[in-house]
């Protein structure tokens, strides 16, 4: 975890901390376990590549959203709140790819403490497959 | 030309029937291990991370109610002729926190279907917004989902 960020020190532009993660099918059949999402593109390969013609398991959209929602959530941390965040899954993601999760402030309010965050998953090729975005208040919550 | 008739502008507004799921501490802590949170308070089950209410409102089918490929079907996800879903996304506004013995209910509404010229031809956008509410009649988050058909 990060130092908990100091309101009057941000500025637009700041990065917030890279976290890598690796795709791989044990997590991803856990998160499909846990939702009761039963979507063959998640733990069917010869399915996945043969039918649907993927080139391995799919990662699940809302998992990777969930990756995103943690990158601001853990960077704001006890420090205030996150109030409302979106995503949307522009590019597939597949077991064995490695993925980083990133983001930058956008705007800071500091007469209410609301900080606008802009996040994004990368894959292995730079590639965009998931951007976002969040607000965090940061003090009174 | 557009894809969309009367008769599926008409399906704007429809709900789902609203469903009431129990959090507990063993949900929580499966999807906090599963997503990989680092707070500990999420992988103790004390409280439910941002995302958990996706998981908390997954529809529990039985089998039979699954298709071939093992997608349960969302009624109010409209068929649009001749499109595929090929990408999504969520927004979520969150007010109240999850705990472990909360009793929420989620109600589902069809929101809005509309069409957008992109540059391979026209795209839909279907979008179905959740409320969920505690006992007490508070609102505890709302999310809309955005289904991009093309």
């Amino acid at each position: 975890m990060t130092a908990v960020p100091d309101l009057s020190c941000l500025e637009p532009g700041q990065e917030l901390p890279v976290r890598e993660f690796k795709a791989e099918t044990v997590q991803l059949f856990l998160y499909n376990a846990a939702l009761w999402n039963a979507d063959r593109i998640h733990f069917d390969e010869p399915y996945t590549t043969r039918t649907e013609t993927y080139p391995a398991l799919v990662m699940a959209g809302p998992l990777l959203g969930d990756w995103l929602a943690q990158a601001a959530n853990d960077w704001v941390g006890a420090a205030g709140r996150l109030c409302s965040f979106e995503y949307s899954n522009r590019r597939a993601c597949y077991v064995g790819d490695t993925l980083r999760s990133v983001g930058k402030v956008r705007s800071v309010d500091a007469a209410t403490g609301e900080v606008v965050l802009e996040l994004a998953i990368l894959n292995q090729k730079d590639e965009v497959t998931t951007p976002g975005t969040a607000v965090v208040r940061i003090g009174s919550v | 030309m557009t894809l969309l008739g009367a008769e599926l502008l008409a399906l704007i507004g429809t709900s789902a029937a609203p469903q009431t799921q129990l959090v507990t501490r063993r949900d929580i802590r499966k999807y906090s291990i599963a997503t990989g949170q680092r707070q500990q308070r999420y992988l103790d089950g004390d409280e439910a991370p941002p995302m958990f209410h996706v998981a908390l409102f997954w529809p529990v089918l039985p089998l039979s109610e699954l298709a071939a490929n093992g997608v349960a079907i969302d009624p109010l996800f409209p068929d649009v002729p001749g499109k595929r879903p090929m990408a999504g996304g969520l927004k979520i506004d969150f007010r109240l926190p999850l705990r472990p013995g909360d009793e929420l209910t989620a109600t589902r509404t069809l929101t809005n279907i509309y069409e957008k010229q992109g540059s391979s031809g026209s795209l839909v956008f279907v979008e179905v917004t959740m409320r969920v509410h505690n006992p007490q009649g508070e609102l505890v988050l709302t999310e809309k989902t955005t289904r991009i058909m093309k």
